[in-house]
C-alpha cells in the first residue's frame, strides 16, 4: 500500500501478544499483496482488468467490495471504489486492514494499543494507567504544527487531504480530482468506517460539514485551503475528548 | 513493550509514532538485528540502557539506500527526549533531488521535534513518503532506546 504501519503496544509483552503481532504483520503483508493497485499481479488489479472473476479472488476481496458498496450507500455516492478509471478500493482497504490488525492484538490481550497506518489510527485502552491516548492532527498548511488534539480511550482517527501526496482523491461524480479542503479528519468508533468517511468527506468538500454533523457517533474537523477551519458541533474546540456513542453505526 | 515497525515505504506519521514513546515507558531494546533499519550502524556516542531513560547522547542511524540516494541521520537524545535530528547524508545527485531534499528534510526534522514536544502519542495526517529519513531515524532511536 506504499505506506508504513506501526504498532505501539503499551503493557505486558506476553507470548500471545508477540504471536498476535506476528499475525498482524503477516496480515498487512497479505492485504498489500491482494489489494495493492500498484502491483499489476495483485488480485484487485487482475479483477479490475477483467482477467479473473470475483470467485477466483481471495475471500477478503468480496468482503472489501461489499464494504465499498455499503460505504457508497452510506455516503450518498461520495465514496466509490470506481471513482477513477480502474477498480480501486484503497480509500477503504487501509482502514479496514488496520482495524483488523488492531483487533488481532486486542484479542490477544494487548488492550493498550495504537495501530497507525500512514496517519490513520486505531486506538484502544490507555497510553499509560489513567491517561487516555492523545492524538495530534497534523496541520495541513503548516508542516510540523498541529491543528487539533483528540483524546480518547477507544477510537479511530482518519485524515484525508491533498497536502502531502497531491490531489489523489477523485470526485466520484466527475472522475476529476476533488478540490476538497486542505484536510479533513473524522473521528469515530472503528477505522473501517471512519477511514471511508474521511475519504468521502474530502470529496464532498463544503457539504461534508453538515453531513458529518448528522452522523451519530462521528465527529469531523477540516482545515480549508485558505487556512480557515470548521468542526462539527460534537468537536467543541481545538482539543476535545471523544466518547464513543452506543448508537453509532459501523458496517 | 516496544513497538514493532513494518515498513513498505514511509510516512511522517511513522516518525511521529517512533518518537512518541514517553520516558514513563521502560525502553527495553536495542541490539535486535531483526529491527527495521537497525542493520550495522556506526557506533553511537551514548550507550543505551535497559529501563528508564535512554542515555543522553547522539545516535547515528544506519545509512538507508533509497531509489533517490542514501539517507542517514543522527538523533540527539537528552533526558529521554529527542532534541535534535541532524541529516548526515541526503540525495544530491541531481538538481531535482537536491531541491526535494532541501524542502523535505527540514520539514521532517521539524515535524519530528515539534510533535515530540507536544505530549501526544501519535499524529493523524495525510501521508507522504520519506522512507530513508524515517528508517535511518528509526535505527538511531533503536540504539538510543527512546
Amino acid at each position: 500500500m506504499g505506506t508504513v504501519f506501526s504498532f505501539d503496544i503499551r503493557g505486558a509483552r506476553t507470548a500471545s501478544v508477540e504471536a498476535a503481532l506476528g499475525e498482524a504483520v503477516a496480515w498487512l503483508h497479505h492485504v498489500d499483496a491482494v489489494f495493492s493497485t500498484y502491483r499489476p499481479g495483485s488480485a484487485i488489479s487482475r479483477l479490475g482488468r477483467g482477467e479473473i472473476g470475483l470467485d477466483d479472488c481471495p475471500a477478503e476481496v468480496r468482503e472489501v467490495l461489499d464494504r465499498c458498496e455499503r460505504a457508497e450507500r452510506a455516503t450518498g455516492g461520495w465514496f466509490s471504489p470506481t471513482a477513477g478509471t480502474t477498480l480501486d478500493p484503497s480509500g477503504l482497504v487501509k482502514g479496514w486492514a488496520v482495524e483488523r490488525a488492531w483487533q488481532l492484538l486486542r484479542a490477544a490481550g494487548a488492550r493498550d494499543t495504537c495501530v497507525n497506518g500512514g496517519g490513520d489510527l486505531r486506538f484502544g485502552g490507555e497510553s499509560a494507567p489513567g491517561c487516555p491516548w492523545r492524538i495530534g492532527i497534523a496541520h495541513p498548511l503548516r508542516p510540523g504544527d498541529l491543528c487539533a488534539v483528540v483524546t480518547g480511550r477507544d477510537l479511530a482517527v482518519a485524515t484525508s487531504g491533498s497536502a502531502e501526496r497531491g490531489p489523489h482523491i477523485l470526485d466520484p461524480h466527475t472522475g476529476a480530482p476533488a478540490a476538497g479542503p486542505a484536510s479533513v479528519t473524522v473521528v469515530g468508533p472503528d477505522l473501517s468506517t471512519t477511514d471511508a468517511y474521511a475519504t468521502a468527506a474530502f470529496a464532498m468538500g463544503a457539504d461534508a460539514r453538515a453531513w458529518l454533523a448528522g452522523l451519530d457517533g462521528y465527529e469531523g474537523f477540516a482545515v480549508l485551503q485558505d487556512g480557515r477551519s470548521w468542526r462539527t458541533p460534537g468537536f467543541p474546540g481545538p482539543e476535545f475528548t471523544f466518547r464513543p456513542s452506543a448508537s453509532a453505526t459501523s458496517w | 513493550m516496544r513497538r514493532a515497525v513494518l515498513t513498505a515505504a514511509s510516512t511522517t506519521a511513522l516518525v511521529v509514532l517512533l518518537l512518541s514513546l514517553k520516558p514513563h515507558q521502560p525502553a527495553g531494546l536495542t541490539g535486535d538485528p531483526s529491527q527495521v533499519g537497525a542493520a550495522p550502524a556506526p557506533s553511537p556516542s551514548g550507550s543505551p540502557r535497559r529501563g528508564g531513560h535512554p542515555a543522553d547522547g547522539t545516535y547515528t542511524g544506519a545509512p538507508i539506500s533509497t531509489r533517490y540516494g542514501d539517507v542517514q541521520v543522527a538523533a540527539t537524545v537528552t533526558a529521554g527526549r529527542l532534541t535534535a535530528v541532524k541529516v548526515l547524508r541526503a540525495p544530491s545527485e541531481n538538481g531535482r533531488d537536491r531541491e526535494i531534499a532541501a524542502y523535505a528534510v527540514p520539514r521532517l526534522t521539524q515535524e519530528a521535534l515539534s510533535v515530540h514536544s507536544a505530549r501526544i502519542d501519535a499524529v493523524s495526517g495525510a501521508s507522504y513518503t520519506s522512507e530513508g529519513y524515517i528508517r535511518s531515524l528509526q535505527s538511531a532511536l533503536d540504539q538510543a532506546g527512546v
